[in-house]
């Protein structure tokens, strides 16, 4: 008896014990540095230890507003540059993506490499050639942030693809697509009314993953010399470091809370459709 | 059969012949997406490599390759990829074992939820705002430093290699903790498939021959996930030694490739070194073209479990 629910417990599954106490160690460790960073952000200068609000008053100083001028130029045009991001990915990746798998399936091998290149292309590597590129964009455009989406957005390809693609092969496209124009619906028709709305969750997704990498980019930035939000924050690290703290950590936390929120719905829905 | 099938084929020769057209004309469909990765993706992955391998006008040359022979560029490779081979090493075994403690988790369960949400955040967003956090904790003035000193008298910064270069943090032994801290989240996304891919029969059937967990692991579980962990093991390795944010908001000293790289393309004014950025991208792209030809390898070895 005893021997049968031994066995039973062979294999990789830990016991609810030893894993729980190894979930807490490494969950313990790696709050412990955002702890640090809260407690920094809240303390009196010069100390090493306190609780004070007032960093956050010189947000609102007239005096010391220059000092956070460029951050909030930053974060301005990171939410423009997220924005702009995300609609390229859905001009650019999306259709080629749904044609492929319509119509030239051989094609897809190709999207998928190409989109998954750019793990193997160091940022930086394409940053230095981004330079010149840039160099010539920015004369028909002008020296505008803006324009940093095209760039970001190539770093964005491997996580845009990724949640696209499992929601495309969860989904019989093809049959939709066959069952939909025997129907007599066009394929305009079609791909608006049947195929996108079976991919709201992997353009969500990819929407999100992409927002989150648009507002974490430092590298491109740093070497095209544009003001982002993580280039802002970098800057002000030197001046108020208090402050570039607190917006380091509500970022983090914003982005986290925003990823548990889609997850947990992601993770409802997958549960009911096992029960 | 066919035959019919072609002579219908023949008599509507019209719409026989508006077919294929009509197959090119939709292939015309990738052309923005192609368009897009070829200006954005292919040109400047070129450019980047062209400068390193062209002289001041514009001619090929090899002479650039010199710059490998500079004392400062090399010491930032080898820093480079030391660095990126212990945390590699480091990050995927601590990973590993998170990935299976997490197993005894429900797999859509709130836990679960809240670890991949958590590793998303601290494995691709993170960058410039984790060394905020580590400045915070094992800076000069750190709570853990301070700590350390408070309650051991123990300063960590006498641990440093290099002690003309200041705190620990900014030298590249330093770094390993940062590189750590968005490496293990990283670790956990990409071999917790592989994880999940051991199946409950497997632990079943070492059950019955009467064998025990430390045997499952020996003789199932660890040949199993060998290449994936080995895979695993060398992505983060292309992460450690690709990141720039963490390491250029930390260091001002180009002790890494990547913040060498950043330098020498900010000192526009100096046309002598105009090149040196082009010759350590060649430099990056044969260590990432080396490991991902390995990683290519393992992947396919690792397929044969995960269907």
């Amino acid at each position: 008896m005893s021997r049968a629910s031994k066995a039973v417990r062979v294999g990789a599954t830990p016991s609810k014990a030893s894993s729980a106490v190894i979930l807490v160690v490494a969950g313990l460790a790696f709050l412990y540095p955002l702890y640090a960073l809260a407690r920094f952000a809240f303390q009196p200068v010069g100390q090493h230890s306190g609780f004070t609000l007032d960093h956050l008053k010189a947000l609102t100083d007239p005096i010391r507003a220059y000092q956070y001028d460029q951050l909030w130029t930053g974060i301005e045009n990171s939410l423009v540059i997220a924005v702009i991001t995300v609609a390229l990915m859905l001009v650019f990746l999306l259709p080629a993506m749904i044609l492929a798998e319509l119509r030239f399936r051989s094609v897809r091998r190709v999207i998928e490499f190409v989109c998954l290149l750019p793990i193997s292309i160091p940022t930086v590597v394409l940053a230095v050639g981004f330079v010149p590129v840039y160099q010539r964009v920015w004369d028909i455009t002008g020296a505008v942030p803006w324009v940093l989406s095209f760039g970001i957005g190539i770093i964005t390809l491997p996580y845009a693809f990724r949640p696209i693609a499992a929601n495309i092969a969860g989904i019989d496209m093809v049959t939709l697509n066959e069952a939909s124009r025997s129907l007599g619906a066009g394929w305009l028709q079609t791909v608006w009314h049947v195929i996108l709305p079976n991919l709201r969750r992997g353009m969500l997704s990819a929407g999100l993953l992409t927002v989150s990498v648009v507002l974490g980019e430092f590298t491109i930035a740093q070497f095209l010399q544009q003001n982002t939000f993580q280039t802002g924050l970098a800057l002000l690290e030197h001046a108020d470091p208090y402050v570039a703290s607190t917006f380091a950590l509500a970022a983090l936390l914003f982005v986290f809370l925003i990823l548990v929120v889609f997850g947990a719905l992601g993770a409802g829905r997958r549960s009911r459709k096992a029960s | 059969m066919t035959a019919t099938a072609s002579a219908a084929v023949g008599r509507a020769a019209g719409a026989g012949a508006a077919k294929p057209r009509r197959r090119s004309a939709g292939l015309l469909g990738f052309a923005p997406f192609a368009a897009y990765t070829l200006v954005f993706m292919a040109v400047p992955t070129v450019l980047a490599v062209w400068s390193g391998l062209t002289t001041q006008s514009g001619a090929f040359t090899l002479e650039n390759f010199h710059a490998f022979a500079q004392p400062g560029i090399q010491k930032a490779f080898v820093n480079s990829l030391v660095l990126s081979l212990a945390v590699a090493v480091a990050a995927s075994v601590l990973g590993a074992i998170l990935c299976v403690a997490l197993l005894a988790a429900r797999p859509d369960g709130f836990l679960r939820v809240v670890v991949d949400a958590a590793s998303s955040v601290l494995a691709q967003f993170g960058g410039v705002m984790l060394a905020f956090a580590f400045i915070a904790t094992i800076g000069s003035a750190g709570m853990f430093t301070l700590w350390m000193k408070d309650a051991f008298g123990f300063d960590i910064n006498s641990l440093a290699p290099d002690k003309t270069a200041g705190p620990l943090l900014y030298q590249a032994t330093g770094l390993f903790f940062p590189y750590l801290y968005f490496s293990i989240p990283l670790m956990v996304i990409v071999f917790m498939p592989a994880v999940e891919g051991l199946r409950a029969q497997w632990g079943e059937a070492v059950a019955t021959l009467g064998g025990n967990r430390a045997q499952y692991w020996w003789h199932v579980g660890m040949p199993v996930l060998a290449p994936s962990f080995f895979g695993s093991l060398i992505l983060i390795f292309a992460g450690a030694f690709s990141s720039f944010a963490t390491a250029a908001a930390l260091t001002n000293a180009g002790i890494l490739v990547p913040v060498v790289m950043q330098q020498y393309l900010g000192s526009e004014t100096d046309a002598s070194v105009a090149h040196i950025p082009g010759v350590l991208a060649i430099g990056m792209l044969a260590v990432m073209a080396v490991v991902m030809a390995l990683y290519s390898v393992l992947q396919r070895r690792a397929a044969r479990w995960q269907r």
